[in-house]
């Protein structure tokens, strides 16, 4: 593929909406993919209809399209083992942690501030700390207001399932088309080791008790969504020897019951970060073992590999946060929305999206092709638009895909510290990223040292820019053909 | 008769406010306070105090 490219972080950092358009214009419909629907061929319509903007419900939308977060809704109903409501830091990235409490009517400023400066944004979701069904007032109201003045945001929740079945026929009502449940298991002998107690119907529960009427109500809760068509989410944490195992059964309930979207997310244990599970010395899987518990739920409800478990009030693409961006004090009182420069980055990307499939469709006829056995697991530099687009040395993760000959999978990401800080590159950090990187054979960025290069080729990694700024299945289509001797050319003549 | 809310533990998230049956808790400045003139315990309509019971942090909301 030769298509033009079109640089999105340029048409975002543009301020008019009449220059953005001409951006837009100048990339042209130069490609011959031009009118696809851009829809994967998996996909029935209605569904891509509704995910098709959201990062978190799709990954091929994450390369695009940016959410953001209000903390407006800080009251939670439950208390669970991986929380620690006090905690509040600027430099954590993890849920449950804000810097900033809004009101609805503050959330409303923010949002419009936002919509204004950046054209990606798409998703507005509200997504702790506290629980949006249970708080519900606050969430309410911060919808209907956002919902008057930006009409086609897409608005989506994050609960705990707990006050979600009083909440259903509302939560339709004002057309929130994307829930996302925590559900951490579908047995109250497992729930009991994850949630000390809840708050039900105006009592404390704990212990055996308190797990069952959690169970019950999220998979009541699931039920109405599912019988709404309204599109659910099922995140759960993955706690090694609590519910690892166990989450193999979850995946089976929550799929039975219509859940679009399984997310197993990593448990984040720190003890810095006062939590029961952090002061009890409770690990968290690592990267590999994430990924085998993934394999193995393949088959069964559709599974989100893309998490990057961002904070309650994260603003951007997935994987950046431009948070500290927006707090109240950059947001002027009075603020009116412009739609411009949204209404013209969709435009843009409908069209980049075609030639983006296009490419992508191409690289699996590539790989299908082909005769050849075994993977090849290579991580990928980006900073969107499904190009290989970020320097080695800025890259804050590495998302990773794995190439065979059933094709090519995103299988997560792998944070990482940046290598270069202010233009040289700290020899500290490289060896943190050699070890994040374990089991990776390639390393694909825009650009890259000799230095690092060779030292990621000392630990077993090549590292290469020869694919810069492709996209980047037709790179790792490519790359493949390579590793095996085979000319992708004739291999897909 | 009355609770109070130890301010320095607070993590002032509201749920004891919308969830106090006597509307006797109220944000003043940057703190939760319990109006002990209303505070009723909770007596008489709920079995256990609503603030304690729902408060995220313990022996938060405590007998004033």
């Amino acid at each position: 593929m030769s298509a033009p490219i079109i640089s999105l972080e340029s048409l975002a950092k543009t301020t008019s909406s009449g220059q953005l358009l001409t951006s837009a214009k100048s990339g042209g419909c130069a490609s011959s993919s031009c009118g696809l629907s851009s829809r994967p061929t998996h996909m029935d319509s209605a569904t891509w209809e509704k995910i098709k903007d959201h990062p978190c419900f799709s990954e091929e939308a994450h390369h695009y399209f940016a959410r953001m977060h209000v903390a407006v809704a800080p009251a939670c109903n439950i208390q669970c083992n991986y929380c620690n409501r006090k905690y509040d830091c600027s430099n954590e990235s993890r849920p449950g942690v804000v810097s900033e409490k809004l009101t609805p009517d503050q959330a409303l400023r923010k949002v419009i501030a936002v919509a204004n400066e950046l054209p990606q944004l798409s998703v507005l979701g509200i997504a702790g700390p506290g629980d949006a069904c249970y708080d519900w007032e606050k969430t309410r109201a911060t919808f209907e207001r956002v919902a008057r003045e930006i009409p086609d945001i897409k608005l989506c929740i994050s609960t705990n399932g707990l006050a979600l079945p009083e909440h259903v026929d509302q939560l339709a009502e004002l057309n929130i088309s994307h829930v996302t449940i925590t559900i951490n298991m579908v047995d109250p002998a497992v729930g009991e080791k994850i949630y000390p107690w809840i708050f039900y119907r105006h009592r404390r529960y704990t212990g055996m008790d308190a797990a069952k009427i959690l169970h019950e109500r999220q998979m009541l809760g699931l039920e109405m969504l599912s019988e709404r068509g309204i599109l659910t989410k099922i995140n759960s944490v993955m706690i090694p020897g609590v519910n690892d195992q166990h989450l193999i059964e979850v995946n089976k309930w929550v799929k039975e019951r219509g859940a679009f979207l399984h997310n197993v997310m990593p448990l984040i244990s720190d003890p810095a970060h006062g939590t029961c599970f952090g002061l009890t010395g409770q690990r968290g899987p690592n990267a590999l073992e994430l990924k085998a518990l993934q394999d193995r739920l393949e088959g069964g409800a559709k599974l989100m590999r893309h998490c990057r478990q961002c904070r309650a009030d994260a603003v951007g693409l997935l994987g950046t946060d431009r948070g500290q961006e927006f707090t109240l004090d950059h947001i002027p009182p009075e603020l009116g929305y412009n739609s411009g420069k949204r209404r013209a980055y969709r435009e843009v990307v409908a069209r980049i999206l075609d030639d983006h499939l296009a490419a992508k469709n191409q690289a699996m006829t590539t790989l299908a092709s082909m005769s050849t056995r075994g993977s090849l697991q290579v991580a990928v530099a980006t900073k969107g638009g499904g190009r290989i687009n970020e320097h080695f040395g800025h890259a804050k993760e590495f998302q990773v895909y794995e190439a065979s000959l059933t094709g090519i999978k995103f299988v997560g990401h792998r944070k990482i510290e940046p290598y270069c800080r202010g233009g040289w590159g700290e020899e500290g950090t490289l060896g943190g990223i050699i070890a994040a990187l374990e089991g990776i054979d390639v390393v694909l960025c825009a650009k890259i040292g000799n230095c690092p290069k060779k030292q990621l080729m000392e630990a077993g990694i090549r590292a290469t820019e020869a694919f810069g700024y492709d996209y980047i299945e037709a790179a790792i289509s490519a790359l493949y053909a390579a590793e095996h001797g085979i000319d992708p050319s004739q291999a897909t003549a | 008769m009355a609770f109070k809310i130890i301010a320095s533990q607070c993590t002032q998230c509201g749920a004891c406010e919308f969830e106090c049956p006597s509307d006797a808790i109220e944000l003043k400045g940057e703190k939760y306070v319990i109006d002990p003139d209303k505070c009723t315990e909770c007596e008489g309509v709920y079995e256990a105090q609503q603030c304690a019971s729902v408060c995220p942090m313990p022996k938060t909301c405590v007998p004033a």
